[in-house]
């Protein structure tokens, strides 16, 4: 295994998952969400929202705001804040800054919370001002959001490396069977193979089953030092490494693989531990091929080899390789960037044991994953952190 | 392989019309250089001055090297296609209601990779010619085509709607009485227009080659004219439903400036048939092609200027018509802002001195009115804004380009033509 | 003559005792117009361009602007037109003397002739049998020449061909001898122009022009319902424009006759 060069994550800490159960649509703002979210961390924490001294948010909804402006909105006065606006990678980013400020003693507690709410118009304003490239150079082709450009990528990958419809069809389904146990998951009937691959055809090769339903929600977490944690008394899980990489492979014509393929080593080397010591991952599934990449690119099989890996695992709770126990984005819902913490917050609970109805059985070592922004013809943000619970 | 379009059934009277509606709009600036290219039918990307990478999309410095020399410069169109993907289910009305609709990824040769409308021949892995289109929003686009002809080819659906084919659709040629009308007349019925209105103004003269357009099916003489509000109105209560192209072909061209003439008696006729039959014209048949964009098969696609290129440029020589070519181009541009809700496109043709009367006494090379009317054609079936028609014309382009001062004073040196 | 006899006149016109026939084509854009070589500046076509009607551009009225020629359809040419009268006193229409406005008229019928023929020309002796007839032309009277001309369909009644327009009108010697030997108010036709459309080709070149206008007299063109009129005994009423030093004008001309 290589060595790691980077400042370990000495002492440093999560707690308090939270999330605010999704609905389709909300009449709420996104300010509602994130509030919400923040009583339910103060109030898990058992901790007065004077102690919360650092903030990151992530939302594509909160209209004019920025997280200077929910300072004042819900009566925090902070010495850290970050709005990080890095889509499906957001959480993976967001812990990465509040982690080392806390290391260095410059904050706290700070409060990482990602919210959106759904209006029936909400993703159509959202698009419009995603980015310039996309504006330029992708909307005009009738794309209207990320599937079509999702379906150039997924062709490619498919065809490159002879990946079928059924293969991916698995991700989908196992996820579902996961979402069946998760009260909190949108998706409430069961899914077969049959039905996922007769769905009907949204942008070839990507058909109904592959897609995220938008929704309203928001979920949450503490990071702070573990001296703080033992003396709030609060269970809590190590942050053991993680990697973060943008805009990688740009000369790869098309995107067959995320950022993560560059620093995978370092992740596990950062850990000390190997791929096969986690006992639970949850990658970002936008689309379950993007699952499926990332297997290969987070080490689990080679590049190529992602459908093998598929076929030859059973990816349910219960399963040889538990993957996205929640159900994941695909059947939990996509809050928004929500849809970047839903991973993280469930790996929190998986290593502190209080996942309830998805718990992985002595699940202690987990791995959460993030991906997006979707910048023109490819996911451009990227990260992976690897958390271990209880610290004590 | 394309299947030919069937010519149209007639309309059914009782169904609503479809309104036009626009594909995204919003554009950075720097991007609009493709706007610009699409508009003359060029192609062009940027590459670094420094390092010589070519980029897309459009950047404000080379992502190789940094470089803020990043200049937009013609390019090689050749491509091959690395993915694609048939969008069913799109978010955007526009797409919406022509889905499935076919985008690709292509790789150019010349390094940067292109999302890409797609013509249906277009096979995965292999080569395609691209080329900038303006959309239904007046915005550049890239089009992958196959590299060589295919059958039927400019019948691809997504194509028709980068363009303003007259095969199949009606169209009105504003003045029949002139040499480029005439041609213009006969060069849309061979493209395949199902009918060409000719208007003639004082039906009470006699017109030049009227047993000729007489005898032809699907050629029919009207009563039109332009600088006479209700001749035109009238004319647009007839057959302004059935306008799908406008060919605008007012010809009033008399020598002089104006110290060489007398009194406005001249310009007020210039001013009226050009300038007033322009307002006229859009007033009359405007509202109705802006309502017709997505009516169908043969839906109202364009509106054609045939204007003088010293429009841009005033030629003291015939300075007080210039002066009026000048007034209708920027009536032009209004037109063409106004128009764009109905995915109208409005296309401005330039010549220079034409091969007729009233430019007897010009020097060669003059263009042959012939090759005005090809030219009109071209500019519809490839979905053309801006195009030069002729020698004269080209070169007035590439001057203003270059030096526009150094144009109007070579061309009021030249006075005594 | 006593006062009472013009009320009379009046009572008459309203009653009908007195026809009034309307001689005067509707002032439109649609009506043919003279026209010169393209060198030469052409005289404007109407244009008649709305300024509202009761809409918002003026909610409770119509109106419109107009815009034509001095010598555009049913209309009137006073000696300034020709450069024959360009120096006579009183010679254009805002200064011509008004009583010449009513006069009576002489309608010499060569409808027949004009049928056959459509560069007929009007001759002495032509004049001289319808004098025969009619008796001798009085003086201070139009002459007006009737050729049933203005019932043709607008291409037939302009009727241009490659050398000019082929339309009936008065030889040079008839002219000269109905303003000389006359002494004529004026001179008026169903065509456009009080001269034939070749008249280009006769000695003067458009002696109508040349010699009414030479003489101080006056031209009135495109008038129809001519055949409505008598040989004799119709008055006219033709008062142009008042334009400032104006050629001529389009006018409505009015012919009064006895039931």
């Amino acid at each position: 295994m290589q060595s790691s060069t980077r400042t370990p994550y000495e002492g440093i800490v999560m707690a308090a998952p939270v999330t605010i159960p999704y609905v389709r649509y909300s009449i709420e703002s996104a300010q509602w969400w994130i509030g919400r979210a923040l009583g339910a961390l103060v109030a898990q924490a058992g901790i007065r929202p004077s102690d919360i001294d650092g903030l990151s948010v992530s939302s594509f909804t909160m209209g004019p705001d920025s997280a200077i402006g929910l300072t004042q909105h819900f009566g925090l006065c902070v010495r850290w804040l970050d709005t990080i606006p890095l889509g499906g990678a957001s959480a993976v980013a967001a812990l990465r800054r509040a982690a080392r400020a806390v290391q260095a003693r410059d904050v706290d507690i700070v409060a990482c919370v990602a919210g959106d709410t759904n209006h029936v118009d909400s993703f159509r304003h959202t698009l419009e001002n995603f980015s310039r490239f996309n504006q330029d150079a992708v909307y005009p082709y009738g794309a209207g959001g990320a599937n079509a450009s999702f379906a150039l990528i997924a062709r490619h990958y498919m065809r490159t490396y002879g990946v079928k419809r059924e293969d991916v069809g698995k991700i989908a389904v196992a996820q579902r069977a996961n979402a069946l146990r998760n009260p909190n998951a949108l998706m409430k009937a069961p899914l077969t193979l049959e039905q996922y691959l007769s769905a009907r055809p949204i942008s070839d090769p990507i058909h109904l089953f592959d897609c995220v339903m938008p929704c309203a929600g928001a979920e949450a977490f503490l990071v702070m030092r573990d001296e703080t944690a033992t003396a709030l008394k609060l269970p809590a899980a190590r942050l053991l490494s993680t990697i973060e990489r943008h805009n990688a492979f740009g000369h790869d014509a098309v995107q067959l693989r995320g950022g993560w393929a560059m620093d995978v080593g370092e992740l596990y080397a950062m850990a000390g531990v190997r791929a096969d010591d986690l006992d639970v991952v949850q990658t970002y599934d936008d689309y379950p091929v993007i699952s499926m990449m990332q297997f290969e690119d987070l080490g689990f099989c080679k590049k190529g080899e992602g459908a093998d890996f598929v076929r030859s695992h059973d990816l349910t709770i219960d399963g040889s390789f538990p993957h996205n126990t929640s159900g994941g984005q695909l059947s939990v819902g996509q809050a928004g960037a929500g849809g970047a913490y839903l991973g993280m917050v469930e790996a929190l609970r998986q290593v502190l044991g209080t996942a309830g109805p998805t718990q992985v059985e002595n699940a202690r070592l987990g791995l959460a994953s993030g991906f997006g922004m979707i910048n023109y013809d490819r996911g451009l943000a990227s990260g992976a952190a690897i958390i271990a619970g209880p610290s004590r | 392989m394309i299947d030919p379009i069937e010519p149209p059934p007639r309309k059914n009277p009782l169904i609503r019309t479809r309104l036009p509606t626009s594909p995204p709009k919003a554009r950075s600036r720097t991007s609009h250089a493709f706007t610009r290219a699409a508009a003359e039918g060029r192609f062009v990307l940027q590459r670094c001055g420094s390092c010589g990478t070519y980029c897309y999309p459009a950047r404000e410095a080379c992502p190789c090297c940094l470089s803020s020399a990043v200049a937009f410069v013609d390019a090689p169109r050749r491509g091959t296609l690395l993915s694609e993907t048939t969008v069913r289910v799109p978010s955007d009305v526009y797409f919406r209601e022509r889905a499935p609709w076919r985008v690709g990824l292509v790789k150019m040769e010349c390094g940067p990779i292109i999302v890409a409308h797609l013509h249906a021949d277009c096979e995965e892995s292999a080569g395609v010619k691209m080329s900038f289109q303006l959309d239904r929003s007046g915005q550049a686009v890239a089009f992958a085509s196959p590299e060589k002809e295919t059958p039927n080819m400019s019948d691809d659906r997504q194509w028709r709607e980068m363009t303003a084919d007259p095969k199949f659709r009606r169209v009105l040629v504003t003045n029949g009485r002139s040499a480029v009308g005439q041609e213009a007349v006969a060069a849309l019925k061979s493209a395949g227009a199902k009918t060409v209105f000719v208007g003639v103004a004082e039906p009470w003269k006699p017109l030049a080659g009227e047993k000729l357009l007489r005898a032809q099916e699907g050629i029919e003489i009207v009563p039109l004219d332009v600088a006479d509000e209700k001749s035109t109105m009238d004319l647009a209560a007839d057959i302004g439903g059935k306008v799908d192209i406008l060919v605008n072909t007012t010809e009033y061209i008399r020598s002089g400036g104006l110290l060489d003439r007398r009194g406005t008696s001249v310009a007020r006729d210039e001013i009226d048939q050009a300038y007033l039959g322009f307002i006229n014209l859009a007033q009359a048949f405007g509202p109705g092609m802006r309502m017709r964009g997505a009516d169908g098969v043969n839906n109202s696609a364009a509106w054609v200027n045939v204007l003088s290129v010293y429009a841009l440029v005033n030629w003291p020589a015939f300075g007080a018509y210039s002066a009026s070519q000048a007034g209708c181009l920027s009536l032009s541009h209004s037109l063409r802002a106004e128009l764009r809700p109905g995915g109208v496109k409005v296309i401005n043709l330039f010549t220079g001195p034409i091969d007729i009367e009233w430019f007897q006494t010009v020097p060669p090379p003059k263009v042959a009115p012939r090759a005005v009317a090809t030219a009109v054609v071209s500019a519809l079936q490839n979905g053309l804004e801006e195009v030069y028609a002729g020698d004269v014309a080209e070169e007035i382009r590439q001057r203003l380009a270059a030096n526009p001062k150094a144009v109007e004073r070579e061309l009021g040196g030249r006075y005594r033509s | 003559m006593e006062a009472n006899k013009l009320v009379e006149l009046a009572s008459a016109v309203s009653s009908g005792a007195v026809r009034v026939v309307d001689l005067t084509f509707t002032l439109s854009p649609d009506f043919p117009v003279i026209v010169l070589p393209p060198e030469f500046g052409q005289a404007a076509p109407v244009r008649i361009q709305q300024i509202s009607r009761y809409d918002s551009a003026g909610p409770a009225w119509y109106w419109n602007n107009l815009s034509f020629g001095e010598h555009t359809g049913t209309h009137f040419d006073a000696p300034i037109h020709w450069f024959t009268g360009k120096d006579l006193p009183n010679n254009s229409v805002d200064t011509m003397p008004t009583r010449d406005m009513i006069a009576p008229a002489c309608v010499i019928d060569c409808s027949a002739q004009a049928a056959q023929d459509p560069d007929f020309l009007l001759t002495i002796e032509l004049v001289e049998a319808w004098e025969a007839r009619h008796g001798r032309i009085p003086a201070r009277n139009w002459v007006l020449l009737r050729t049933d001309w203005s019932k043709k369909g607008w291409r037939d009644y302009a009727n241009l061909r490659d050398d000019g327009a082929h339309t009936p009108g008065p030889n040079a010697a008839v002219m000269r001898w109905l303003v000389e030997e006359r002494g004529i108010l004026g001179f008026g036709t169903e065509t456009i122009g009080t001269d034939a459309g070749q008249a280009g080709h006769l000695d003067p070149p458009y002696p109508a022009h040349h010699f009414l206008h030479g003489g101080g007299r006056y031209g009135l063109q495109c008038l129809c319902n001519l055949d409505q009129l008598p040989a004799t005994g119709a008055v006219i009423m033709a008062a142009p424009l008042k334009i400032q030093n104006g050629s001529g004008s389009p006018l409505r001309v009015i012919a009064l006759l006895a039931s």
